[in-house]
C-alpha cells in the first residue's frame, strides 16, 4: 500500500505567471509526478503542470440520467401499480404532471454526485493534513516534486528549482 | 473602445487581499455590529415566540379564512424564496456569461439565497396547521395504504422545487467557501480556531489536481443551478397558474414570477451590500460603486419587465373577453385592495425610474431608498396576487376580506430577525467576500507589471 504522505522538494514563488512559466519548463524537463500548490486557481496552470481535462462531467451525466429516470418511474410506480386512482377519468401515466419532480430529481442528483465526486478523487475531507506552508492558501505559489517522481534525487530537484527562479526551495518532510 | 474599469480599488498584492477580506473573521466585532445583532436577535426571539403560539393555539390566530385562504404565509413565503434568486442569478448565471464583476459580490449574495430560502422555507411547515405532521409531504414508504403524495399538485412540485433549490445552493455555496476556510485556517493564531476551520475546510490542499476538478465542478454547478432557479420560481407560480381562479389562472406567471424573483431578489442584495460597505469599509475596495451601479442597471431592467407583464396581465384580461378574468384585475386595480395595488406599482416600477440617471445608480443613499421600496414593492405584489385574486372569485355569495391579524403582522417582521441574525453572524464568522475568486481578477481593467493590460 501506497504511504499516506510522501516527501519530497518544493520550490516557492510569489508570482502567479513566473510559477507557470516555470512549470511549462518543468515539464519539458522530464517531470511527470510533480504538481503546483497555489491559492487561487492559476490560468494556464493545467496545461503548464500536465493535468488532464477532469472527468467529472461523465459523473455528473450519469447521475443526470439516473436521478431523471428514478424521478419519472417512481412516479409511474406510484400512479400506476401502487396507488392507482382515476381522477377525473385521466390517464393514470399523466406524464406532464410528472415533469417538474422529474426535472428536479435529475438536477439534484446531478449536483450531488458532482461534488461527491471532486471529493473523492481530491481525497477529502482529510483530517488534519500536512501543511508545507500558511502562505500557500494566501499568496504564496509552489511547484512541488514528491520523492515518486523518476530518478528522484533531492538534491537534483533543489538545484532545479533554484534555476528555473525559485526565491526559496525547501525540503519536506511529508506532505 | 470602451475601457475595461478595475474590479478592485487600489493597488493590492494577493496578501494584502486575503489580510483584508480575513479582516471581520479574525477581529472582535464593532460596536455597531454588536446593536444590529442585538435587535436582529431580538426580532429572531419574538418571531420564535409568535411561531410557538401560532403553532400551539392554531391557525385561526392567522387572518385566513374562507374565502382568502392563502395569506402572509404564502405571500411571505413566496417573497423570500423570490429573494433568493438573485444570489443563484449571481453566482451561477453570471458565472456562465463571464461576467467577472460578480466574483466580489458572489459570496454574500449566495449567503442571502441561503438564509432567504431557509426563512422562507418555514412559512409553508406552518401553513399546512400542523406542522408535527410535515413528514407527510415526503414520499416514503408507509402502511397507510401506503398512500403516496399526489404528483400531479403543484404544491408537491413546490416541495421537490424548494427542497433541491435549498440543498444545491448550500452545497454550491460550501463548495465556493472550502478554499478559503483552508486560507483561514492557514493564519489560525489559536488552536481552536485551527481545528474549526480546519474541519470546514475538509483538509484542502490546493494543488493543481484539486483546482482542476474543483473548477469543473464548480462550472457544473453553476450549469446545473441555473435552470434549476429558473425552474423554482416557474413552480412556485404554478401553484397559482395551475388553478383556475381568475387572476392567477395564467400563462404568463413562470416568466413574470421568475423576474420578479430577480428583481426583488437584486433589492435585497443592494441594501445589504450597502450596509456591508459601511460596516466594513476595507471591503469598499472590492465591492466599488461600479458593482452597485451594475446591480442597479439590472434591478431597472427587471422592475420594467414586471411592469410590462402587469400591463401585460391587465390587456389579456381585457383581450380574453372574459367577464371574470377582467372583473378581477379590475378589481385589483380600483377595488378594495386599491391600495396596494399602487404601492406594488408605484414601487416596482416608478420608483426603480430614477436609475435612468448615472448619479442615481452612483449614490449609496439613494440606491438604498430605492431598494427598501423595492423589497416594499415586492412584497405587495404578491399581496395584490394572493388576496385579491381570493377575495372575490366567480360568485358575489363568496366574496369576502382578508381579516389581516397582528399575528400576521409578527410573523412577516419576525422573519426578518431570522433572516437578519444569521446573515450578521455570517459576516463575522465565514469570509465575505471569496477570496480565492476574488484574486484571478486583481488585474482585470489595470496596467500589469508584465506589460499591456490584462483582459481577463
Amino acid at each position: 500500500m501506497a504511504k499516506k504522505t510522501l516527501s519530497g522538494v518544493v520550490g516557492f514563488w510569489s508570482d502567479d505567471h513566473e510559477i507557470v512559466a516555470a512549470a511549462h519548463k518543468m515539464r519539458e524537463a522530464g517531470y511527470k509526478y510533480f504538481d503546483a500548490i497555489t491559492p487561487f486557481p492559476v490560468h494556464g496552470m493545467e496545461e503548464a503542470v500536465g493535468i488532464k481535462r477532469s472527468f467529472i462531467p461523465y459523473i455528473t451525466f450519469i447521475a443526470a440520467v439516473t436521478g431523471g429516470c428514478v424521478g419519472l418511474l417512481f412516479q409511474y410506480w406510484v400512479a400506476v401499480v401502487s396507488w392507482p386512482l382515476n381522477i377525473g377519468g385521466k390517464p393514470l401515466f399523466s406524464a406532464p404532471a410528472f415533469i417538474p419532480v422529474t426535472f428536479e430529481l435529475t438536477i439534484l442528483f446531478a449536483a450531488l454526485s458532482s461534488v461527491v465526486a471532486m471529493f473523492a478523487v481530491n481525497k477529502l475531507p482529510k483530517i488534519n493534513p500536512p501543511i508545507i506552508d500558511p502562505d500557500l492558501t494566501s499568496h504564496k505559489f509552489a511547484l512541488w516534486v514528491p520523492e515518486t517522481e523518476p530518478g528522484y534525487s533531492p538534491e537534483k530537484v533543489e538545484a532545479f528549482l533554484k534555476q528555473l527562479g525559485a526565491e526559496e526551495v525547501r525540503r519536506v518532510a511529508e506532505f | 473602445m470602451i475601457e475595461r474599469k478595475p474590479l478592485i480599488l487600489g493597488d493590492k498584492t494577493y496578501k494584502e487581499i486575503t489580510d483584508d477580506i480575513c479582516e471581520p473573521v479574525e477581529t472582535k466585532p464593532g460596536a455597531g455590529w454588536i446593536a444590529l445583532f442585538f435587535s436582529a436577535k431580538m426580532l429572531l426571539l419574538f418571531y420564535l415566540v409568535s411561531i410557538g403560539i401560532i403553532v400551539t393555539t392554531g391557525m385561526g390566530l392567522l387572518g385566513v379564512n374562507h374565502p382568502v385562504g392563502w395569506g402572509t404565509m404564502i405571500v411571505t413565503f413566496v417573497f423570500w424564496i423570490g429573494i433568493g434568486h438573485a444570489g443563484t442569478l449571481i453566482s451561477a448565471i453570471l458565472f456562465l456569461f463571464r461576467q467577472k464583476w460578480r466574483t466580489s459580490v458572489a459570496r454574500s449574495a449566495e449567503a442571502m439565497t441561503v438564509f432567504a430560502v431557509m426563512t422562507a422555507g418555514i412559512f409553508p411547515l406552518i401553513h399546512t396547521g400542523r406542522p408535527w405532521l410535515d413528514f407527510w409531504l415526503i414520499p416514503y414508504p408507509n402502511q397507510r395504504g401506503p398512500l403516496w403524495v399526489n404528483f400531479r399538485s403543484p404544491l408537491l412540485w413546490d416541495v421537490f422545487a424548494v427542497s433541491t433549490y435549498a440543498t444545491v445552493s448550500m452545497v454550491f455555496w460550501y463548495v465556493g467557501l472550502v478554499p478559503d476556510f483552508a486560507t483561514i485556517r492557514d493564519r489560525a493564531k489559536t488552536k481552536l480556531r485551527r481545528n474549526i476551520y480546519g474541519a470546514l475546510s475538509l483538509g484542502w490542499r490546493g494543488t493543481g489536481r484539486n483546482w482542476s476538478h474543483y473548477e469543473m465542478v464548480y462550472l457544473l454547478l453553476a450549469g446545473l443551478s441555473t435552470p434549476l432557479v429558473l425552474s423554482v420560481h416557474t413552480i412556485v407560480s404554478f401553484d397559482f397558474a395551475v388553478s383556475t381562479l381568475p387572476g392567477w389562472h395564467t400563462t404568463i406567471f413562470p416568466p413574470y414570477f421568475v423576474a420578479g424573483a430577480i428583481f426583488s431578489g437584486f433589492g435585497m442584495v443592494v441594501t445589504l451590500l450597502t450596509l456591508v460597505r459601511i460596516g466594513f469599509p476595507k471591503f469598499k475596495d472590492y465591492i466599488t460603486i461600479d458593482h452597485m451601479e451594475a446591480m442597479n442597471k439590472i434591478i431597472m431592467a427587471t422592475g420594467m419587465m414586471v411592469g410590462y407583464a402587469y400591463a401585460s396581465e391587465f390587456f389579456i384580461a381585457w383581450y380574453s373577453g372574459v367577464t371574470y378574468e377582467k372583473f378581477a384585475f379590475v378589481n385589483r386595480a380600483f377595488g378594495p385592495y386599491w391600495w396596494a395595488y399602487w404601492i406594488m406599482v408605484t414601487c416596482n416600477v416608478l420608483i426603480p425610474q430614477i436609475f435612468w440617471f448615472k448619479w442615481a445608480r452612483r449614490s449609496i443613499p439613494i440606491m438604498f431608498v430605492v431598494s427598501i421600496f423595492v423589497n416594499i414593492g415586492m412584497w405587495f405584489e404578491r399581496f395584490v396576487i394572493t388576496v385579491t385574486s381570493l377575495h372575490r372569485d366567480y360568485l358575489p355569495s363568496n366574496w369576502g376580506m382578508y381579516a389581516w391579524s397582528r399575528w400576521d403582522a409578527a410573523i412577516l417582521f419576525g422573519s426578518f430577525g431570522m433572516f437578519l441574525t444569521i446573515f450578521l453572524l455570517y459576516l463575522r464568522v465565514f469570509p465575505a467576500i471569496s477570496i480565492a475568486e476574488v484574486k484571478p481578477v486583481l488585474y482585470v481593467g489595470k496596467k500589469s507589471k508584465h506589460g499591456g493590460k490584462h483582459h481577463g
